[in-house]
């Protein structure tokens, strides 16, 4: 197939469709609005169900509803219409329903800003609603690599009856790019032995989150956890540029690691020898192998587009074995490969002791400017 | 012997099919068991029990679900509307209602509620009405009658400071996407055979697709109200019909011309 101009958010609704979406509901916000406008005339002309809801609450339990009948089901916000969705996430992964998420991430917190922000890692990744429970989390750093994942997202989310998020920034939702839409699906519903659909010649089946009895509760959390740890240890994603002779190397996720591809590549230029490791599953995050990594590399620069969240999971791999470096932008300032490029500079100049906190660092190097 | 006691030709009441044995939680005096009762029997009666699926609320009725035996779901506080949106575009050849009680539906779900109406989306509504939040123990709720006492207007809901009560179907009636809204009510034989035949019509409403239906119907909180049974029922004719009128407040010229 041929590669067209697509932009990211209109891309990634195609791809769902072509996924065999059957049901989306949604409201309005920017930076992801493309997603919603798309899918408000290509739903419907396959004859497949959008609504656009009143709110992110209620977008999400439409959501929900539809989960619970076994479709593939979507809604996409940006990172306030997310914090709303909370409640109804942690319902559904209370329900042990599918679902997928996108979340185009903007500046916060609060209201904010519309500029491109990674500000939502902790909350996607570490679960921003009540109760234990751990969603998948994919973060792509291309509008091609988008597409790619969201067809895996919907199989992750019914293959362990999750929430899966794609996790990308206001940039990667409206910019364009050239990219392959993957092939059409058909739509496929399985008659699963958990959805409702009418008990017709079946016993009844109900799906709540409720456990009122409480070692009951427990055995729901421990079957949740169970999934989780499955997920951990067969849905490791990422991607490694440069690795093969790499002293040092730059750790980012999404568009911070797209940015820091072009850092490296700088780098190398330079006589450098950095490369590049980038998560693309988030949670579970690839803790193995950035602890194989802090084995062979004499030190770490971390880079993300927030104060450093995936720092603590980089850190939490590393154990102080070797020097951390972070380097963040906030509130929707993009970094550019300069940055990176200098900071990478300064880390070799001056890599400082393993026990040394990056973020305190960080901070007053920030403060300093 | 024993067994022989009721034939068929002189059995009035059972139990009815798609309604379960599971003992009632309620409380003694409570009118959810009637109401819930009746939905079971209208499901039965027009032979749609496992084509139906219910939408459980945050309330009381949380436990609908133990009642009703059909495919059930049990939604967030207030998002039942919501919810049953979902599951009615998925699967839009399935009776899908909820059922909710008037802090689930008018307060925390109001905006669930009305927009739910206003999209006509083709799903029915129970709505239970006794002027109080019973589950958590009897608080003010949106519909709560101005002087009534409950354990957060102590001193009677003060309108000058808690407002008033909002008449919900009055309100829904507005919407165009409305196709059957009325209001009925649980506190005597007569008046529960007449919420029957409403809960029919908006079940009857959903399956010719004339759009939203919702049946309010004044219930009891003998509990919550701090009076017995008998008194409660009393409490209700005096007192929450004066305020929440019983008739019909939107019947689509469609749904009117429905012959059952």
């Amino acid at each position: 197939m041929a590669r067209e101009m697509w932009k990211g958010n209109e891309a990634i609704a195609e791809a769902a469709v072509r996924a065999g979406l059957e049901a989306y509901f949604g409201y309005p916000i920017t930076p992801q609005n493309e997603v919603l406008e798309y899918l408000s005339h290509r739903m419907p002309e396959l004859g497949r169900a959008f609504v656009q809801a009143e709110s992110e609450p209620a977008a999400i339990n439409m959501v929900y509803g539809a989960a619970c009948t076994g479709a593939r089901v979507m809604t996409s916000s940006s990172s306030p219409g997310i914090s709303l969705m909370q409640e109804g996430l942690s319902y559904i992964a209370g329900t042990e329903v599918p679902m997928v998420l996108v979340n185009v991430m903007r500046g916060g917190p609060g209201l904010g800003n519309i500029a491109p922000s990674q500000g939502d890692y902790n909350q996607i990744c570490k679960g921003g609603g009540h109760g234990d429970y751990h969603p998948i989390v994919l973060a792509p750093a291309s509008i091609q690599e988008a597409v790619d994942l969201v067809p895996v997202a919907f199989e992750l989310a019914h293959k362990y009856l999750n929430i899966c998020t794609i996790l990308i920034d206001g940039s990667i939702g409206q910019m364009m790019e050239p990219v392959q839409l993957p092939e059409m699906q058909p739509v496929a519903r399985k008659e699963y032995d958990w959805a409702v659909s009418g008990a017709k010649g079946r016993k009844r089946h109900f799906l709540s989150s409720i456990y009122l009895d409480v070692p009951t509760e427990e055995k729901v959390n421990l079957r949740i956890l169970g999934r989780w740890r499955e997920a951990q240890a067969n849905e490791i994603r990422f991607k490694e540029y440069f690795m093969e002779d790499a002293e040092h190397i730059v750790i980012g996720f999404g568009t911070a690691g797209r940015i820091a591809l072009s850092a490296v590549r700088t780098a190398r230029a330079l006589g450098i020898k950095v490369g590049l490791f980038r998560p693309i599953s988030v949670n579970p995050f690839p803790y193995k192998r950035v602890e194989e990594l802090c084995k062979r590399a004499k030190s770490f620069l971390v880079v993300e587009m927030n104060t450093g969240q995936m720092l603590k999971d980089v850190q939490a791999a590393v154990r102080n074995r070797i020097p951390v470096r972070f380097y963040g932008r906030l509130g929707g300032v993009m970094p550019f490969p300069d940055e990176f490029v200098h900071e990478i500079q300064e880390m070799i100049k001056n890599p400082g002791k393993p026990e040394d906190d990056p973020a305190d660092l960080w901070y007053l190097r920030m403060m300093a400017r | 012997m024993a067994a022989t006691i009721v034939n068929p030709e002189n059995l009035v009441y059972s139990r009815p099919k798609g309604f379960t044995d599971m003992p009632s939680h309620y409380c003694p005096g409570c009118t959810h068991g009637t109401a819930q009762r009746l939905v079971a029997e209208v499901l039965e009666e027009m032979n749609i029990l496992d084509k139906s699926i219910g939408v459980a609320p945050v309330g009381c009725a949380v436990f609908a679900y133990n009642y009703i035996d059909i495919d059930f779901v049990e939604a967030a506080h207030g998002r039942a509307p919501a919810m049953a949106t979902g599951i009615k575009r998925v699967l839009p050849d399935r009776v899908v209602f909820s059922y909710q009680g008037d802090g689930d539906l008018a307060s925390i779900g109001m905006a669930e509620t009305v927009h739910a109406a206003a999209r006509g989306e083709n799903i029915t509504i129970i709505f239970i009405n006794n002027a109080i939040y019973g589950m958590t123990g009897g608080q003010m709720a949106p519909t709560t009658l101005p002087g009534m006492k409950t354990t957060s207007s102590p001193n009677g809901r003060d309108v000058e400071t808690q407002g008033y009560p909002i008449r919900v179907s009055e309100m829904l009636a507005t919407l165009d996407g409305a196709g059957y809204i009325v209001r009925r009510s649980l506190h005597d034989p007569k008046n529960i055979r007449l919420a029957k035949k409403a809960i029919r019509l908006a079940f009857e409403t959903q399956v010719h697709g004339l759009g939203f239906s919702m049946v309010e119907l004044l219930s009891t909180c003998s509990t919550g109200w701090g009076m017995t049974p008998v008194e409660s029922l009393a409490w209700l004719e005096e007192h929450m019909i004066p305020a929440f009128p019983l008739g019909d407040y939107k019947i689509a010229s469609s749904v009117a011309a429905l012959k059952i």
